[in-house]
């Protein structure tokens, strides 16, 4: 390769970490914080070393917890912090990294800016390579971030869990540039490796939460991984074991990973016209059926709902045949057994487990609702709105055709991964299909504030994201840093029965129901009165 | 005549930016008016008003003789409309995307069969009208929103629009990326559109499609409209320019009024003359005796700069 096809390199760099300027030391700061910060709300928890030791094996033992955290390594302090948010903050790290990638690379080719900048000295594959600098600035600054936060418990350990985290997001910074080779679209460049992600997840979780126990025969915490877990990434990353006898050879696996991925993708981008992919456009109709906004609103969004309604129904599936092997906790340590019932629920082990699964569907299950209904401010953003509304289509029924998707969606999705628990568990299919649609007032809640923020105050519209965002990391990792529980209601899903299991109560999921109606009839009377932004 | 469209002391304004200061236009039903000014000076927001996408701060708008902003759903069913820049979903083909503009267009009434040209219509569309203008226009309609170029997607709004037998044409520069021959077609649409009696707001900055399409004409600056009347009219404000060889010293000129940037060498004369006071110079050369005269009348872009540069002028003082 000549250095010629890299000409502008650190131009482009540099305008990629201009424009993001503000994200990407948020997200370090976010990611890495969180970590580095775990050491201390940890020890508040598990004071002693009896104490922590008691709940590391308590902790493995418990098939659901590993399938969420992983099993413990190690009961020191860094092991109980590594194995409490390595793998969200490598999740967070890689949903960073593809964001970024596909930013300044898909995105630049389809907005057509692409094509200003590759007619100055730029090199065919410096838009690629600066791409990845900017990933490799936003994951070697959580490394770092990691790494000096926790040296405190071991310089060893920390840097090696720095490293793994960043890692995994450098392994889907290549896959998002990977994609974005392949396709021509910036959002189905997002889509499949955001699916990629989730894969590399329901991976690991399965395989975590399939090995038998957590403590191996000699009476060693983790034991071995199988052979789901080494398919994922975010394995390799538990894998390297921070302060649990560092593996460094797994962080060697990663780094071949990314170069693997960095050698496909620059092999492709060296061969394909500037805008073009590798999957191909077919042409379309002559004539068109379309003949109503709602039409149209499912035609732009049935792809996306598709793809969200396969991942619950695989990802029901995945988490439904690790139901059996939730019944198999050792619940000696009081505090493990009270976090475990504010996250799950306090009655049998395995409505616990499945509380917590339908809980974390629910939660993602918010991600998809924000997004559909935030797609009319894409539509309003990009100036296609504009001629749509200049027709006889009023403003309200044009929303609607979207947001009809966004509600009667996260219902779809959210039945579907009830359906595909129940299939796989085999039992309780009544109850755990309820569970799951008992989310659904809290995933409506969040997405009528999408509704209410584009409404009423379009520029501000993707806060909604961050609310999301703040719900997901209160009800995944809130509950096990004892946050009083006035935290974890800031989040609707912190108002749910924990079903199935206790008795259903309506209270909350009519409030919150009632809630999600008032802030879209909020929003809809915003939108009907002010100007529309071009 | 109705008006199609009245607007008087329109205000609009973003935050601290006043894009529109009290703009005045009168569009009567069944003329092409041209719809001019500087970029920035507020056409594009005053469009966006006039289809009820914006609402008024204060002002009069009056819009098929109705509120663009209560009754905008009622009024673009008898409105077509092409932004400067279209933009198009990616995965629609462009005959999807025309077919549902007029589909849109006509949601909830009635299907209105063999009227308008004979051809069939289904929603608001023309069928027959569709298929010529694609073919006059050489749009091919199965490719992907995507897939088109400037000029092309203007194309799928311009085939959209003039497909639909709608009362009112809203035109925002529809030509920008056109060729010069689909320039003539888009010519073409607008003069078939005015005799069949529709009126059509053009805003344009390509001044050979105004001289040659407009009946009037509204120029607008800073968000006021400076000047407003039909071409004739507006020629009549400006001035002529005037080269004459007499055959005697030319006498009084200077005192003339309406006389600007006399030049006198010798025999020679050059001037330029506010057009209505012409008659009184062309007596005074004639008194000299007047070996050979040309006369040039002012063009449009002269017509149009005077009105712009005026506007560089005035923000030339404001930043000194």
């Amino acid at each position: 390769m000549s250095t010629v096809t890299l000409a502008g390199t650190t131009t482009l760099t540099r305008l990629a970490l201009r424009r993001d300027r503000l994200m990407i030391p948020l997200w370090a700061l976010v990611t890495g914080g969180l970590v580095a910060s775990g050491a201390g709300s940890l020890e508040s928890l598990y004071g002693t070393a009896a104490e922590r030791a008691r709940a590391a094996a308590s902790m493995t033992a418990n098939s659901s917890m590993r399938a969420l955290y992983g099993p413990v390594f190690d009961d020191s302090l860094g092991g109980l912090v590594a194995w409490r948010f390595g793998t969200f903050a490598a999740v967070l790290a890689a949903v960073a990294s593809l964001i970024v990638v596909v930013r300044h690379t898909r995105e630049e080719e389809e907005t057509g800016r692409q094509e200003m900048l590759s007619a100055g000295a730029v090199g065919r594959r410096a838009p690629l390579t600066a791409a990845l600098l900017a990933a490799l600035v936003v994951n070697a600054a959580v490394a770092l971030i990691v790494t000096a936060g926790l040296a405190g418990q071991g310089a060893a350990g920390a840097l090696a869990l720095g490293l793994a985290i960043g890692g995994t997001g450098m392994v889907f910074a290549t896959t998002a540039a990977l994609a974005a080779q392949l396709t021509e679209s910036a959002r189905l460049a997002k889509g499949l490796t955001g699916a990629a992600v989730g894969l590399a997840f329901v991976l690991r979780a399965a395989g975590d939460s399939g090995t038998a126990g957590g403590t191996s025969q000699d009476g060693v915490l983790g034991g071995g991984s199988s052979v789901l877990t080494w398919l994922s990434p975010i394995g390799w990353a538990e894998n390297v074991r921070a302060f649990a006898g560092e593996r460094w050879w797994v962080l060697l696996l990663i780094a071949a990973t990314v170069l693997l991925q960095t050698a496909a993708a620059y092999a492709l981008t060296g061969r394909r016209d500037v805008g073009a992919g590798f999957l191909a456009t077919r042409p379309g109709p002559p004539e068109g059926g379309l003949a109503t906004a709602g039409a149209l609103a499912w035609r732009l969004q049935r792809g996306t709902l598709l793809g969200w309604s396969l991942g619950f129904l695989l990802g029901g599936l995945a988490f439904g045949g690790m139901v059996e092997g939730a019944a198999d906790i050792v619940g000696d340590n009081e505090k493990a057994r009270q976090i475990f019932e504010r996250m799950g629920g306090q009655s049998a082990l395995t409505d616990a487990f499945l509380a917590t699964m339908v809980s974390l569907f629910g939660m993602v299950a918010a991600l998809f609702a924000v997004g559909s209904a935030l797609r009319p401010h894409g539509e309003e953003t990009s100036g296609r709105a504009e001629p749509l509304l200049a027709n006889a289509l009023g403003r309200i029924r044009w929303a609607a055709g979207h947001l009809l998707i966004a509600f009667g969606g996260s219902a779809l999705i959210l039945a579907l991964s009830g359906i595909g628990l129940a299939l796989s568990y085999g039992r309780d299919a009544g109850p755990i299909l309820g569970a799951s649609l008992a989310q659904l007032p809290a995933v409506w809640t969040l997405a009528g504030l999408a509704v209410l923020l584009w409404g009423a105050a379009p520029k501000a519209a993707t806060a909604a994201w961050g609310a999301a965002g703040l719900c997901l990391a209160l009800g995944w990792i809130g509950p096990a840093l004892d946050l009083p529980q006035a935290a974890l209601n800031l989040s609707p899903f912190g108002h749910l029965p924990k079903l199935p299991g206790p008795e259903m109560t309506w209270t909350p999921v009519l409030a919150l129901t009632a809630l999600a109606a008032a802030l879209v009839t909020a929003g809809l009377a915003g939108l009907r009165r002010r100007d529309m932004i071009s | 005549m109705t008006k199609a469209i009245s607007i008087a002391g329109l205000h609009k304004s973003f935050g601290r930016t006043h894009a529109l200061d009290g703009l005045d236009l009168a569009v009567e039903t069944g003329e092409v008016h041209g719809f001019l000014g500087p970029n920035g000076a507020g056409k594009s927001t005053a469009i966006r008003v006039l289809l009820g996408l914006l609402r008024a701060d204060s002002g009069g708008v009056s819009l098929l003789g109705r509120n663009p902003w209560q009754d905008a759903v009622e009024l673009h069913r008898r409105i077509a409309y092409v932004p400067g820049d279209v933009t198009l979903w990616r995965n629609l083909s462009g005959g999807e995307i025309i077919d549902l503009y007029g589909k849109l267009r006509n949601e909830g009434r009635a299907k209105r069969v063999g009227q308008g040209g004979g051809g069939r219509r289904t929603g608001g569309l023309d069928r027959t009208k569709r298929a010529e203008l694609i073919e006059r226009f050489e749009l091919d309609p199965t490719k992907k929103g995507h897939t088109y170029s400037k000029g092309n997607r203007q194309k799928v709004a311009l085939v959209a629009a003039f497909a639909s037998d709608v009362d009112l044409y809203v035109l925002d520069e529809p030509t920008s990326g056109l060729d010069p021959l689909m320039e003539e077609v888009f010519q073409s649409c607008v003069q078939e559109a005015r005799d069949r009696g529709r009126t059509v707001l053009l805003s344009s900055h390509i001044l050979s499609e105004v001289e040659s399409l407009c009946d009037r004409v509204s120029i607008v600056r800073k968000g006021r409209t400076v000047e407003s009347g039909s071409l004739a009219d507006l020629r009549h404000l400006t001035r002529t320019s005037v080269t004459a060889e007499l055959a005697a010293a030319p006498n009084g000129l200077a005192h003339l009024p309406g006389v600007h940037g006399l030049d006198v060498q010798g025999l020679r004369v050059r001037l330029q003359v506010d057009t209505d006071k012409l008659d009184a110079v062309l007596r005074s050369l004639t008194a000299s005796g007047v070996r050979s005269l040309t006369s040039t009348p002012p063009t449009l872009e002269e017509l149009f700069l005077r009105h712009y540069e005026d506007e560089h002028l005035a923000n030339g003082v404001a930043a000194s």
